[in-house]
């Protein structure tokens, strides 16, 4: 199974859930075309949730820090919320954990935006 | 998909397309002998990705989607540890030439950290040229030693 995004609104903070795996392939492909469908609207205020990703590699790190990159360089933030613990130690060895910030509860996240 | 046994050593070589597909069916066959043999839960999940990694490697940096070009997965059974061969029919490459993905002025690349994955998850890793041509990546995980 690929990843399986659905996309809400919490005021105007836009989040993201993400559910299954971002691999080389259909998951990175179809994670990275929503997070520039959403840019591409204006959206400047993004939190992804992935508690519900089973599984994420090398490829699926490369598009978590693509869309870092893609949405800060249009003036906006991506923050992250609900890391699995195999995910929190990708982000560490890969030393991204200081490069994102992230969240373990969804409202702190979306205040996080002031 | 022949299978030699001698001496407690079991040895089973595949030949893969070259397509993201075979990249899952890896993954299935080395799991299934990593779990055979007695290895955790978090060990098979770091086995798993540095096959995953190494095969999307020699599918897509070695033998670039080659409908002609198959990758060889050699899995290889000891009662102390797995070792897992991985060998396209690419160009080669350098493992000097891979940039650090952990120094700072790459930390935001998009892509290079597999091999770094692979290193990091496996016990044992080494990269060597395969005759006439392409690269064999060597994954070796020993049963009860944490990474």
């Amino acid at each position: 199974m690929s990843v399986k995004l659905n996309v809400r609104k919490v005021g105007d903070v836009t989040v993201i859930d993400a559910v299954g795996r971002i691999t080389l392939g259909e998951g990175a492909s179809s994670f990275r075309d929503t997070i520039r469908d959403l840019v591409s609207k204006g959206e400047k205020k993004l939190v992804l949730n992935l508690g519900n990703v089973t599984y994420i590699d090398s490829s699926g790190i490369g598009e978590l820090v693509s869309a870092f990159t893609t949405v800060t360089n249009q003036g906006g933030q991506l923050k992250l919320l609900n890391l699995t613990k195999r995910i929190q130690d990708l982000l560490q060895i890969t030393k991204l954990y200081t490069v994102f910030e992230v969240y373990d509860d969804e409202s702190a996240a979306v205040r996080s935006f002031g | 998909m022949p299978e030699n046994a001698s001496g407690g050593t079991t040895s089973v070589v595949t030949m893969l397309d070259s397509t993201l597909e075979s990249v899952d069916a890896a993954e299935e066959i080395v799991l299934k002998a990593a779990e055979e043999m007695g290895f955790d839960e978090d060990s098979r999940y770091q086995i798993g990705m540095a096959v995953r990694e190494s095969v999307v490697n020699a599918v897509v940096h070695g033998n670039r989607y080659s409908e002609r070009k198959k990758v060889r997965l050699s899995v290889i059974k000891e009662p102390d540890r797995l070792t897992i061969l991985v060998a396209d029919e690419g160009q080669g490459f350098n493992l000097d030439s891979i940039p650090d993905p952990l120094a700072q002025e790459n930390l935001l690349n998009q892509s290079g950290r597999g091999i770094f994955l692979m290193k990091t998850f496996m016990d044992e890793f080494d990269v060597r040229p395969v005759e006439p041509t392409g690269t064999e990546f060597v994954l070796v995980k020993y049963l009860n030693r944490k990474a």
